[in-house]
């Protein structure tokens, strides 16, 4: 029997429900892959590789941006395999996964260990209680070290190294006994079939036909097509337009009973009315309470997002409703620079966030776009006792009003193979971050715990953490509260005319380094004008950095004859056209493109 | 003496000629000149004849106040040839007729005819007098030889000529441009053109970055030039042009104006009205369309009334006579750039080397107000 889609609710000691946590390449999606052809349900000659990654930028990057779930039936059992995203912006939605499963496969490469992010996801499953199944992955490789790996895992999680797995997901050998284990060792869900309903929300999708497709996990009670749902969170209230499962193709069924899992389609437009963590109800018969930890998501890095070509501001804004309808978590309003003329500032649950949300606008609305340099939320406590949050340097008030500026902490954790952890401690020690704990997880590798500025991890900081360990040290990190600093806001002053696009916040030990630079990079960018304009760096009204464009001394036409006249006269036909696009700072006539390149070098 | 700047006389027709041969090739020219294609001089005075005569029988062409015969090398012609391409221009008593010649060419045989065909002004081709400086501009003649001309000029009691100077050549020196402009002004030329050595697309020069002048240098030696012409008596005729009184050349003056002027051969550019046309490129093409009596423009351009007059204000702009005051209102960023005076904004000497860009503030008056 082949159909994953029985008529009534499953019986719960049937169902096991599990996670995947594992790094990025370690082998998750080729897992999947396996799995699903193992379980008859991919027809072989339609599967293709990373089948559940849906967006082309999830397969290119392979990584995993929105969550899946799958339900495939394996000997007796229904399993449902729910798909976590693979990255720590992600985390919050990482964590309502794991909420859905009583489980979690932990996977590793058996060449290169366990990396921070696997094992801050592994260690928030064992905090929801789940049973960790542990395996080694490609140990068909000749690099493959089963033997250290496991010893390493059991060092760090307490799993014994006999209990942990062994398998090559890309040959398929140790697939079968790793679902033997995932049905042994992972207890079925418990629910109340009697109770009100309560499912869980753990990923919700913007489909173009449907609206909003969200997976549910049900907790108690049943969940049935065609009745009238009520959202706890969000406060909505809608008809359960249809129930189903993925097999993985989407197949409706009329209800789903407790510990099943499927995905549901209520007339709802836009996934910030069905976000993740989002309790749903029966509104006939509701719950009286909420399923634990729901959270709002809040946005942690904002930079400026502007249209090259100013003309398609309309297109800009267009793309960001829609792409709005399917990421609840990015935020963005109206904003207007003067150098840049009018954009959107954005908000993002991190650096990797805030590129796929850029990339996606590039690609799939095809629009040329400027980002201003990432920046995080200051809280600014005024001398009136007062708080404001301040995500954008140009909003900051006048120093004499401000009491302090406190910034946004990380803890992070690093896992580093040894040799490196010298340059790993210089590199977080110049990002001004707090030495908390260090620790051996075997004589190879090394455990560090920082307390460290956001700001100074939006910043290239993992570029370097990758350069600097030949790419092997692995990083992850939560929100830790604010911190008092001594901040201050460098302004870039044009003609003595302050610059908004370039205004930013920093440690008041980098803030000459950064007035220097960027006053260097746009006198190389400003062409001469007829007067010798400064560019200068400030903190308050002090300079900390000057350079002059020297004033233009001669720009004319030697020879004027005959053709010549023509040609002349196009020529400064054309320059009054370039004259029409440039940005006026105050005196100062500066070509956008200036502004784009000084901000892109900062990119680069 | 005439009164300076010269009075507009919108009137004045000028006739231009383009001769395309020369012995070598600067490698700063990018003008349409050819090295390989003296076999075909006989058939393009023959070719320049037609089309003129062709022009004066259709009454396009009125007896000229001036006639500039350029290149190219004119003095690549046999002076008879040239003398029959000068008879065929239809001039006014008194008429001005300049020939560009190179320093070699001019002899007191060559200059015999000229005279004889009614040439009252030669613009020799010094561009420098240091050989390093001679070579560093890929020119092959020495400043002995410019003596030697200008020498035959005077004898030959030409009432007007002027000596080409470049400046800003890699291997020139600031000194080696003071003792330049020297060694000109002991010549005694009655007119002066000192042109900033530019960087024109697709030439050699262009392709060697290593000499390209830089504008700060080269504002510094015109700036230069500027004093040491003024003090030697002469005037600021136009951006590269100091004259002494009387000796201004005509023809130039009719085009910075924004008069009217045809031009005949290869290349040659006409103005009449808004009405703009250039001719064929290549000499043979010329040559072939002339004989099968075709035409031999290749493009025309007719200008709106809005850019005829900021033109003619740009023009006006590169001479002493400026623009209106009402074109280029007095302001912060133009001082020091301009000078107000009688109703007439003028560019200083600062304001000369920036040009282009004061141009790009001067507003076109209404329909109906002056532009000149």
């Amino acid at each position: 029997m082949t159909s994953a889609a029985p008529p009534g609710p499953v019986a719960t000691e049937r169902i096991r429900n599990f996670s995947i946590i594992s790094h990025v390449d370690h082998g998750k999606s080729t897992l999947s892959d396996r799995i699903l052809e193992l379980t008859g349900a991919v027809d072989p000659r339609l599967m293709r590789e990373q089948f559940l990654d849906s967006m082309d930028l999830e397969r290119e990057r392979g990584i995993t941006i929105k969550a899946q779930n799958v339900r495939v039936r394996y000997r007796d059992y229904v399993l449902h395999l729910i798909d976590t995203p693979g990255h720590v912006d992600f985390g919050y939605e990482v964590s309502r996964s794991l909420a859905a499963c009583e489980g979690a496969v932990l996977l590793v490469d058996a060449s290169q260990g366990i990396q921070a992010q696997t094992l801050a996801n592994c260690y928030q499953a064992m905090e929801h209680n789940l049973e960790i199944v542990a395996v080694l992955n490609k140990i068909d490789l000749p690099a493959a070290d089963p033997e250290r790996c496991a010893a390493e895992i059991e060092q760090v999680l307490g799993i014994p190294r006999e209990e942990v797995l062994r398998i090559s997901a890309k040959t398929g050998e140790g697939v079968e006994a790793l679902l033997d284990a995932v049905v042994a060792r992972i207890p079925p869900p418990v629910g109340d079939p009697e109770a009100a309903l309560r499912a869980l929300i753990f990923d919700s999708a913007y489909d173009q036909y449907r609206g909003v497709v969200s997976s549910v996990r049900v907790v108690d009670g049943t969940i049935r097509a065609g009745e009238r749902l009520l959202f706890m969170q969000a406060g909505g209230v809608y008809e359960a337009e249809e129930l189903g499962v993925r097999t993985p193709e989407a197949r409706p069924v009329e209800a789903l009973g407790p510990g099943e899992v499927g995905y549901l389609i209520a007339g709802i437009k836009d996934v910030g009315s069905a976000r993740s963590g989002e309790t749903v109800t029966s509104a006939q018969r509701p719950a009286t309470e909420a399923l634990p930890g729901y959270r709002d998501p809040k946005p942690m890095v904002f930079c400026g997002l502007y249209p090259m070509d100013g003309d398609r501001l309309p297109e800009l804004r267009d793309a960001l409703d829609r792409l709005k309808l399917n990421d609840a978590s990015f935020t963005y309003e109206p904003e207007s620079s003067h150098a840049l003329g009018f954009g959107f500032r954005c908000g993002f649950l991190g650096l990797l966030h805030m590129e796929i949300v850029r990339e996606r606008l590039e690609r799939e609305f095809d629009l040329s776009l400027v980002a201003t340099a990432p920046s995080v939320a200051y809280r600014v406590w005024l001398t009136d006792g007062t708080a404001l949050d301040i995500d954008n340097p140009t909003d900051l008030p006048d120093q004499s009003r401000i009491e302090r500026i406190e910034e946004p902490m990380l803890a992070a954790t690093i896992l580093t193979p040894a040799e490196h952890t010298g340059t790993v401690m210089e590199l977080c020690q110049r990002r001004r971050g707090e030495l908390q704990k260090m620790e051996y997880l075997s004589p190879e590798r090394v455990e560090l715990a920082y307390r460290i500025p956001l700001a100074e991890v939006v910043v290239d900081f993992f570029d370097q953490l990758k350069s600097r360990t030949k790419g092997y040290a692995s990083l992850d990190y939560e929100p830790a509260g604010y911190e008092a600093a001594n901040l201050v806001r460098v302004e870039i002053l044009i003609n003595h005319v302050p610059v908004d696009a370039f205004s930013t916040i920093v440690h008041r030990s980098q803030a000459e380094a950064y007035g220097r630079r960027m006053a260097e990079r746009l006198r190389q960018m400003i062409p001469r004008q007829l007067f010798d304009v400064p560019i200068q760096a400030a903190i308050g009204g002090r300079i900390i950095a000057r350079e002059t464009v020297k004033a233009k001394r001669k720009d004319v036409l030697a020879k004027c004859y005959g053709g010549d006249v023509t040609r002349k006269r196009k020529l400064l036909e054309r320059q009054k056209e370039g004259k029409k696009r440039m940005k006026s700072i105050g005196r100062v006539e500066v070509p956008q493109e200036a502004f784009i390149s000084a901000l892109r070098m900062d990119e680069g | 003496m005439s009164e300076w700047p010269l009075p507009v006389d919108p009137e004045a027709l000028g006739v231009y000629v383009h001769v395309p041969f020369c012995r070598r090739r600067c490698d700063y020219c990018a003008f349409a000149t050819y090295v390989d294609r003296d076999h075909l001089m006989a058939d393009y005075v023959g070719a320049l004849r037609r089309e003129l005569a062709a022009a004066l029988d259709a009454g396009r062409l009125q007896p000229a106040r001036a006639v500039y015969v350029g290149g190219g090398t004119p003095s690549r012609l046999a002076a008879e040839e040239l003398a029959s391409v000068l008879a065929a221009i239809p001039r006014q008593p008194g008429a001005e007729v300049s020939v560009e010649c190179n320093p070699e060419d001019v002899t007191p045989a060559r200059l015999a005819v000229y005279r004889q065909a009614g040439v009252t002004r030669v613009s020799l081709g010094a561009q420098a007098v240091a050989p390093h400086v001679l070579a560093s501009l890929g020119r092959h003649h020495r400043f002995e030889e410019v003596v030697a001309a200008a020498e035959a000029l005077r004898e030959a009691g030409l009432a007007s000529w002027n000596l080409d100077l470049i400046f800003g050549a890699a291997a020139e020196t600031d000194r080696d441009w003071v003792r330049a402009l020297e060694a000109a002004l002991e010549l005694e030329p009655p007119h002066v053109s000192a042109y900033a050595l530019t960087v024109e697309p697709g030439t050699p020069l262009a392709a060697d970055p290593t000499r390209h002048p830089d504008d700060d240098v080269q504002a510094r030696r015109y700036r230069v030039a500027d004093a040491i012409l003024s003090a030697a008596g002469y005037r600021w005729e136009e951006i590269s042009n100091w004259a002494m009184p009387g000796h201004h050349c005509l023809y130039n003056n009719i085009t910075w104006w924004g008069g009217d002027y045809l031009g005949f051969g290869a290349a040659a550019h006409s103005h009449r009205g808004r009405a703009r046309w250039w001719n064929v490129r290549r000499p043979e093409r010329y040559i072939a369309l002339v004989g099968a009596g075709a035409p031999v423009v290749a493009g025309s351009e007719t200008l709106t009334e809005a850019q005829r007059a900021f033109e003619t204000l740009s023009l006006s702009l590169r001479t002493p006579r400026g623009v209106p005051a009402a074109a280029l209102p007095p302001s912060e960023e133009l001082a020091g750039l301009v000078e107000w005076a009688d109703g007439r904004a003028v560019l200083t000497v600062a304001g000369r080397l920036l040009a282009s860009d004061v141009s790009l503030r001067v507003q076109i008056p209404g329909s109906g107000a002056p532009v000149r």
